[in-house]
């Protein structure tokens, strides 16, 4: 244990933890505000919604994000919804039940005082979210819809069809744009981050290239939060956007902030499956169709065998004979199991031999049964008492539609396959990373004025996050939580007057961002970005992605170590730096990839016990189910960097004082 | 069922804002019926950087029609011959083998062409900083179900706030007008309770930035809304030119 990580947590119960911190939090007074100055690295819900607050708050803030506008940031693709305690349904829902499905869907790996505030202030964010303009699902009522989602019992996901992470963004967005306007927020679009510059110990500004001219630039702040998101494209397949990346993290990381659990990745079980070579992402299909949708593979393998051939249709197979397997292995949770858990039954099931597609990676999502009960529902609405099944199926359709409609719309453009007729057919891919960058209470790194907030960091979902929690994390982080815990660090720095520019450690910061630039283009290898990437992310898929284990691990760490040195041997990287180079961008992002690789797989190796997203084959119950080890491996690993990628293991012990750890259930 | 097709194309290259500009022309081969329209694209460009040219830069990220980068004018439409997608969820399902296909930037004065494919859309941001919001500080916020909200008027602003801001609109128009982008955050916003303060103000302020910013008049063709890849309707055009008269009627500066 290591006096490096203080996590900060304030004393007390914890229903009060966070109330009465929050009113003894040292304060800012509005004048000195004006004279702070924050930098923002990302436009996301984390990046939008901090950006928005701090200014309204009078602070002087600088926003970077590397897409032409801060709208297009990833969150903008999150479908399925965000959770808040509202208990709108009256179905039992409270602040304690929403810490405690997060705290257990986390498999025992986030802080409990963390997770208490994140559900304390859910539901600010819908209140904060509907009062600037989202237009959320209603009743026709007039008031707010909820649906369910995987790893809870009761209904509270708020959403906008298969858009909640749309309309959220730009609603966060809406209020960045709005301060943007009034010149408290400075705006820098096509832009990069990639230095983080230190002085005397503390974090002072960032070195970002403008993408369109390639300039580089330098830029101070007292305070540097990174709202960079996740890391799963090291993956190279995965549901995120194209150019999603682990640089702005990484680069702290090399600057000695600590690296938390990079192995607690997720892989989400409803994913459009890989079709071919040429693919270039995955796609997700919002968890919420798991509502309505029972997943199935045939019960006999001869079946499953003539549906790889094409010599049936999934329609051909008897209700008796279709293995409804989360139904059978989670009674009580069925269909609704958290996502590593289903993943794992999917694989499984897959393994086995009974995949439908020609690749044998892929299940049923029928939606059949659900269409009918819609259907019989419309029916008895209009009064109507003996409907043809015809009818009945139209009607349903039609309910059908209005849900999931843009989903139904996608999945038929990416397969040419009409999901209203067919089921289906989905497969786990690379969805979100829970670990990230260590952060203490107040979402500080261990660099003093260097923050992580949202998907950036590690902080509130253990070693699996439930669905329509990464939404409510970021807006969390950003609205509520960075605006009041800024000023116990800033409070103290109201003397600090700007850096200049000029000063040395810019300089210094500056050059070694020029001399990465210079290297890569002198390379002249004879292999492409994406043939690096793509090699990379079959490795870590192979070896640490849904399965691991040890002899996998250790070949893993040894296959990346050599594709790194292959790469910065023989990677081509055309054009020059004096302009927009979209490889020379890549190549940047992938070169960070490749030494993220090798510390998830450390880090995969060295957590001897399954958890969550973290499923080491060695570790496993009778019924293949995960296999914690608390006594030892109830801590949060955050991996110090040292030069030529060595790491060193800091533990934070997790104390839970209110939550009796037990073996995670859903059956 | 999986075909492969070889193509012609015809791609527009420019160096950057000052270079005039011209196409270039490339044959592809072996392209899966099953790939995108970028992951042609991608296929392209990895032959180009093998062969030592410069690959086309063109804008993308999310690759699930939602981000709004991708605006490649494909064969004289915006995003292509596919009614209701985006370049990135345009498979090659929808060509035939020996098609050429001619691709070319968004094309207005508003959207000056960065390099090759890419143009700058950051007048949308401005018109959005203009008025497309709400002023609420963060804290602000009554209970979100105290204000019951009819259904259909929540949905109808959920489809205007449907769009992307991809710019097609403007692409496909003859006047490079921005009148439905423009639209659809007035309307989405005219149409909710917590709309209502600032809508005068709102509309005002966001038209006046819009002409700033160079873009064209509306002649009420339609061809942004049959060209918008999240089906925009037109009605909010109707809607913001309603509220921009009021506007400027109810008016205090006489």
């Amino acid at each position: 244990m290591t006096s490096k990580l203080d996590s900060k947590i304030p004393e007390g119960n914890l229903e009060q933890k966070w109330t009465k911190y929050r009113s003894t939090v040292p304060l800012v007074n509005p004048a000195n505000k004006r004279s702070l100055e924050i930098i923002i690295v990302g436009s996301g819900l984390a990046g939008a919604s901090a950006a928005a607050s701090l200014a309204e708050l009078g602070y002087k803030v600088k926003v970077f994000c590397f897409q032409d506008s801060a709208r297009r940031a990833h969150s903008i693709a999150a479908q399925g919804g965000i959770n808040a305690a509202k208990n709108y349904q009256n179905d039992g829902d409270s602040t304690y039940r929403l810490f405690y499905d997060t705290i257990k869907g986390g498999d025992y790996r986030a802080r409990e005082a963390n997770v208490y505030r994140l559900a304390e202030v859910s539901a600010n964010i819908i209140d904060q979210s509907v009062a600037s303009g989202v237009p959320f699902a209603r009743e026709y009522g007039g008031l707010l819809s909820n649906r369910s989602f995987g790893g809870t019992q009761v209904q509270r996901t708020f959403y906008a069809a298969g858009q909640t992470g749309q309309q959220l963004l730009l609603g966060a967005y809406s209020g960045l744009q709005r301060q943007v306007g009034t010149g408290n927020v400075k705006m820098y679009a096509r832009h990069e981050m990639l230095e983080v510059v230190t002085i005397d110990g503390k974090c002072r500004g960032i070195i970002a290239r403008d993408l369109t001219t390639g300039k580089l630039e330098r830029h101070f702040g007292h305070a540097v939060l990174l709202c960079s998101g996740g890391y799963g494209n090291v993956f190279f397949l995965s549901t995120n956007a194209m150019g999603s990346n682990v640089t702005a993290a990484w680069k702290a990381h090399k600057k000695g902030a600590m690296f938390a659990n990079p192995c607690f990745t997720q892989i989400h079980p409803t994913c459009i499956p890989v079709s071919g070579d040429h693919q270039s992402k995955l796609t997700l299909m919002s968890e919420s169709l798991r509502n309505d949708g029972r997943i199935w593979v045939p019960a006999k393998l001869e079946d499953a065998q003539a549906l790889r051939e094409g010599r049936i249709k999934p329609n051909d197979i008897k209700e008796e004979d279709r293995d409804y397997y989360l139904e059978r292995r989670y009674p009580a949770f069925g269909n609704l199991v958290p996502r590593d858990v289903a993943s794992r039954a999917a694989k499984e099931r897959c393994d086995a031999g009974y995949g439908v597609n020609k690749t044998g990676e892929a299940v049923f999502l029928d939606f059949a049964a659900n269409t009918i009960r819609y259907g019989k529902i419309e029916a008895n609405k209009k009064g109507m008492h003996n409907p043809t099944e015809e009818q009945i199926v139209s009607m349903g359709k039609a309910v059908v539609k209005e849900k999931y409609g843009n989903l139904f719309d996608m999945y038929q453009q990416i397969t040419g396959v009409n999901p209203y007729e067919q089921p289906m057919m989905i497969y786990p891919a690379v969805h979100y990373t829970m670990g990230g960058l260590w952060v203490d209470y107040n979402l500080m790194t261990n660099i003093p004025g260097l923050y992580a907030l949202g998907e950036a960091n590690f902080s509130d979902h253990g070693a699996n996050r439930l669905g329509a929690s990464a939404l409510m994390q970021g807006l969390a982080d950003g609205y509520f939580v960075i605006p009041y815990t800024i000023g116990a660090y800033l409070s103290k720095e109201i003397m600090t007057k700007p850096i200049s520019t000029d000063h040395e450690a810019f300089v210094e910061a500056e050059k070694n961002v020029q001399q990465t630039i210079d290297r890569l283009l002198s390379i002249k290898g004879s292999k492409t970005v994406d043939y690096y990437h793509k090699k990379l992310g079959l490795i870590i898929w192979n070896q640490c992605g849904m399965a691991r284990n040890e002899a996998g691990l250790k070949q893993a760490i040894k296959d990346v170590q050599a594709l790194r040195e292959e790469f910065w041997n023989n990677v081509k990287v055309p054009g020059d730096a004096n302009g927009l180079n979209q490889e020379l961008e890549k190549a940047g992002r992938v070169a960070d990839f490749l030494e993220l690789g090798e510390l998830m797989c450390k880090d995969a190796l060295e957590r001897n016990e399954s958890c969550g997203g973290h499923f080491r084959e060695e570790y496993q119950t009778e019924e293949g189910e995960a296999l914690r080890d608390d006594e030892n491996y109830k801590y949060v690993a955050a991996w110090e960097y040292f030069a030529g990628n060595t790491w060193e293991l800091h533990k934070e012990e997790l104390i839970y004082e209110n939550i009796k750890i037990a073996q995670r259930s859903y059956k | 069922m999986e075909k492969n097709l070889n193509l012609n194309l015809k791609v527009w290259r420019q160096k950057n804002a000052n270079d005039k500009g011209k196409f270039e022309e490339y044959k592809v081969n072996n392209i899966s019926t099953d790939m995108s329209f970028l992951e042609m694209f991608d296929v392209l460009n990895d032959k180009l950087v093998t062969e030592d040219k410069e690959p086309i830069a063109f804008d993308h990220d999310c690759r699930e029609g939602i981000c709004g980068s991708c605006s490649m004018f494909i064969n004289g439409q915006p995003h292509g011959p596919k009614q209701g997608v985006t370049t990135c969820q345009l498979h090659m399902r929808s060509f035939n083998d020996g098609d050429t296909i001619v691709v070319e930037p968004w094309r207005a004065t508003a959207f000056p062409v960065i390099k090759d494919l890419v143009v700058d859309r950051s007048a949308f941001d401005r018109i959005i900083s203009a008025g497309g919001f709400i002023s609420v500080n963060t804290g602000n916020a009554q209970d979100a179900n105290a204000i019951p909200i009819p259904k259909e008027n929540a949905d109808e602003a959920f489809a205007a706030a449907a769009c992307i801001g991809c710019g097609a609109c403007v692409a496909a128009c003859k006047n490079a007008s921005a009148m439905l982008f423009v639209s659809a955050k007035v309307s989405q916003f005219a149409l909710l309770p917590q709309g209502q303060p600032e809508r005068h103000q709102r509309v005002t302020e966001m038209v006046a930035q819009m002409d700033l910013e160079g873009f064209g008049a509306c002649t009420n063709t339609g061809a942004c809304s049959a060209e918008c890849p999240k089906g925009i309707s037109l009605t909010h055009i109707a809607r913001m030119n309603r509220d921009f008269l009021s506007a400027g009627l109810a008016s205090n500066d006489k």
